[in-house]
């Protein structure tokens, strides 16, 4: 047990009373966490900073309002409704089309107006927010998956988790949904996290629920080695939010629209440490790094220059 | 980084505690231990009696403090009737009377009996001569003639009052001692011969009227000895030998008369019931112990009235409960539902017992789980959600009660005391972890949970931990270093070893 825990120093893997204790504690003034616990603020924040985030159709703050969500919807066709203090994905729900009265969920499935209203409601009564607490309904746009990650995700939304340490990204990978994760993105669900190379753009390993896959489990795709169009991009867009939110110790999580490039969908002021596994490598080598050497980038592109210098993937692919 | 303020602020605390912590045990003698002699009794006296037509009058002989034993918390239940108390020839009495009643009526006194562990057993200080007979002349020539012959084969008055109980015990007594015992003597009979016997020869001397304080007597009878008074003290002896008095005996009152005297009734009965009461064992070693230091005593927990030192006494094993807490999730890593969840069932588990406790936890939370998958389904806003929840379990609670009283369980009773809000907050966040990450781990949570509460009641009962804690209250901020310290634990906790083990290197 204790060459166990050598072992995993040896490795600089980071713990969870460590991430707490100095880096999320240190770094996060728990003022700042209303920014990004709020995807509203988040998202407003973004826009007036210019940073790129999915197109927002609306509001929906009081109960009064419920009604009017088919009229403030009827010039989108398809669209996306989300708390803004949700957590894990739970309360979104994405429209892919209409027929007649009726809207059209991603998977067809066809659901009434009174579905969607009793929706939006159980979104603003606090169902999905974090403390319960009574919270707002965004309405968006939906995003249009680039084609990058078709081969290896099942429906849902495949994004990109990128750890902004200080404005240097550290560490990434990809959330790839499958059939067990119910098309969710969620790693504990049973999504499949593959580490990307922050030098390049590839990825190198991937995981499910801990242990070492080659292949997606319902699409039989290799998982490693897809290139990842726009990295450079990618990066600069995550380690401007250093400035955007003011955190120290971020996870930045972005999506690959088709048309539009990289969105930003939000900022977590407490990023999971599950990225090592998928990475199959501890974060605090590269945390101290960063704290020695990188604390004086001024410009994003300094700081993603020193990330991808500093930080290419140490493991190849294992297959 | 301030860790050394930390560390600073943790040292002084932890120096407080132990310096405290030394004095009150090393100089002024604080027991560190409970003592296993002290004890307490429940002693209950129901009086049962029919009115008749004239004013009600019911005297009973209640107990008083001695060195030995103290007797608090007394508690008499009469409603309807006036009542007194007052001290008599034969020690306090209880009287409560009625101008008018009717029907059948129970009287109740209660009282808690501390067995103090201090004081010889044998002796006693000189006390009022409660009791001690009046010398009677009727039959003068008879009694001079008994004490003359005993008294011509004893050397003391200790040896002379062994010989007189054994001439009136003996199963055929001679001439004399018989006609003073009169027909079919009991051994109340001869030792209250006895008492005016010595009396009369100037010794004073009493008959004590007790009890045996003994484990679930339902109905006892009391048991009868003799006092005497020897160069200031007075002895007890007790049976046909004369023995001196074993300590579990509790004297209730002396003299002659019965211990309930009842005037205007037309039926009448009483019955004598006692029962150990252990929870407060800790608190009868302090007082019988050797805190004398005024400051420090006037400061202790044991000046609080008893009730509120009971609950002190469960409160101040929480910070226990608390750090172990602490220590299964951030140094272990064990999850659990809610951050206090764990220490708020243990404290269920104290009145419920561990197995009842568990078992009627899983039912619990078991059905409400069911119930709330169920509303899942209505998608229900989430405060009347929770409501909802929180009525299921308290109707849960109560039908879990009434089916285990028809069944005579009465432990299912105590069901009560679990802490519902807790448990209805236990059963949504169980459910959440359910839909979100599936049933193994809201399962896995829930073991956690358990497990953390069965830790901590495990720790938070150990009678040793419950007196250190409530006469050294002071070793809580010891605790409250040490949670301190565990506030800045970077190192990896226990089951991360397994979560990242794939990423370890040689």
């Amino acid at each position: 047990m204790i060459r166990l825990a050598r072992g995993l120093a040896a490795a600089g893997v980071l713990g969870l009373n460590r991430r707490n204790a100095q880096y999320t504690l240190a770094l996060n003034p728990r003022h700042l966490y209303p920014l990004v616990d709020d995807k509203l603020r988040t998202k407003q924040l973004a826009a007036r900073a210019g940073i790129a985030v999915p197109e927002l159709y609306g509001v929906i703050e009081i109960e009064r309002q419920v009604r009017d969500v088919h009229a403030l919807m009827a010039p989108h066709s398809e669209f996306v409704v989300k708390p803004a203090q949700g957590s894990g994905g739970d309360g979104i729900l994405v429209i892919s089309g209409r027929s007649g009265d009726c809207y059209r969920k991603v998977d067809g499935e066809l659901i009434s107006r009174s579905d969607l209203e009793h929706h939006v409601s159980g979104i603003l009564s606090g169902m999905y927010s974090l403390g319960g607490q009574p919270d707002r309904a965004l309405f968006e746009y939906r995003v249009q998956f680039a084609p990058v990650f078709e081969a290896i995700s099942y429906r849902g939304v495949p994004d990109i988790r990128i750890i902004v340490f200080l404005g240097v990204p550290v560490m990434s990978m990809v959330r790839l949904p499958t059939r067990a994760s119910g098309g969710k993105a969620n790693l504990h669900q049973g999504a499949i996290g593959a580490g990307i190379d922050i030098a390049t753009g590839t990825t190198v390993n991937a995981v499910r629920a801990n242990s070492q896959i080659g292949r997606h489990p319902d699409t039989g795709n290799p998982l490693t080695s897809i290139v990842i169009p726009g990295w450079e991009s990618l990066l600069m867009l995550a380690s401007s939010c250093h400035a955007l939110s003011g955190l120290g110790y971020q996870g930045v999580d972005i999506v690959l629209d088709r048309d539009k490039g990289p969105l930003i969908l939000e900022l977590n002021a407490r990023p999971g440490l599950n990225i090592q596994i998928a990475n199959g490598d501890g974060l605090l080598r590269r945390l101290r790094r960063v704290e020695r050497d990188g604390r004086d980038l001024a410009s994003p592109a300094a700081r993603v220059q020193f990330a991808r210098e500093h930080f290419a993937a140490v493991v190849p692919s294992v297959i | 980084m301030n860790m050394r303020r930390l560390y600073l602020l943790s040292g002084l605390l932890a120096g407080i505690a132990l310096a405290t912590f030394a004095y009150k045990s090393l100089v002024l003698g604080f027991p560190l231990l409970p003592d296993a002699r002290s004890e307490y009794w429940n002693l209950e006296v129901s009086v049962d009696f029919t009115p008749g037509d004239e004013p009600v009058q019911v005297s009973l002989q209640i107990p008083e403090s001695s060195s030995r034993f103290a007797v608090m918390d007394e508690n008499f239940i009469s409603r309807g009737y006036g009542l007194m108390t007052r001290r008599t020839d034969s020690g306090r009495q209880a009287v409560w009377s009625s101008r008018m009643d009717e029907g059948e009526k129970t009287l109740y006194y209660r009282a808690r009996i501390r067995r103090l562990p201090a004081g010889g057993v044998g002796a006693q200080p000189p006390a009022p001569e409660v009791g001690v007979p009046e010398p009677d002349e009727v039959s003068g020539p008879l009694a001079d003639a008994v004490i003359e012959e005993v008294r011509a084969r004893s050397a003391d008055t200790e040896s002379l009052t062994r010989e007189l109980i054994a001439q009136l015990h003996r199963s055929q007594p001679d001439e004399n001692v018989a006609l003073l015992l009169g027909e079919a003597p009991t051994g109340l009979r001869a030792m209250s011969v006895a008492a005016r016997l010595l009396v009369r020869a100037g010794i004073p001397a009493r008959v004590v009227h007790g009890i045996r304080l003994q484990e679930q007597r339902q109905l006892l009878a009391p048991v009868h000895w003799l006092e005497v008074l020897i160069e200031d003290r007075w002895w007890s002896f007790m049976g046909a030998a004369g023995e001196s008095l074993p300590d579990e005996f509790f004297p209730w009152w002396r003299g002659d008369q019965p211990p309930v005297r009842f005037r205007g009734v037309t039926s009448q009965s009483y019955h004598f019931a006692i029962s150990r009461s252990a929870e407060m064992a800790v608190t009868a070693a302090i007082e019988g112990g050797r805190i004398r230091h005024p400051l420090l005593a006037e400061f202790s927990l044991f000046r609080l009235p008893l009730e509120t030192q009971a609950i002190y006494q469960i409160l101040l094993m929480v910070p226990l409960g608390v750090l172990l807490l602490v220590i299964m999730r951030n140094v272990i890593g064990v999850k659990t539902f809610g951050t206090f969840m764990p220490v708020l069932i243990a404290l269920a588990f104290r009145e419920t017992q561990l197995l009842w406790g568990i078992v009627l936890f899983c039912i619990v939370v078991g059905m409400g789980l069911a119930v709330r998958l169920y509303l899942e389904r209505l998608k229900l806003l989430m405060v009347p959600r929770l409501a909802s929840v929180l009525i299921v379990v308290i109707l849960l609670m109560a039908v879990l009660s009434l089916l285990s009283h028809r069944m005579g369980l009465e432990r299912g009773l105590s069901v009560a005391l679990f802490p519902m809000v807790i448990l209805a907050m236990t059963i949504e966040r169980m459910s959440i972890v359910w839909e979100e990450r599936g049933a193994a781990e809201a399962f896995r949570q829930g073991m956690g949970s358990l497990f953390v509460a069965v830790l901590a009641y495990g720790v938070m009962t150990r009678e040793t931990l419950e007196h250190l804690v409530f006469v050294f209250p002071e070793l809580l901020l010891l605790v409250l270093a040490a949670t301190l310290l565990l506030g800045r634990y970077t190192g990896y906790r226990l089951l991360e070893l397994y979560r990242f083990r794939v990423l370890a290197r040689e």
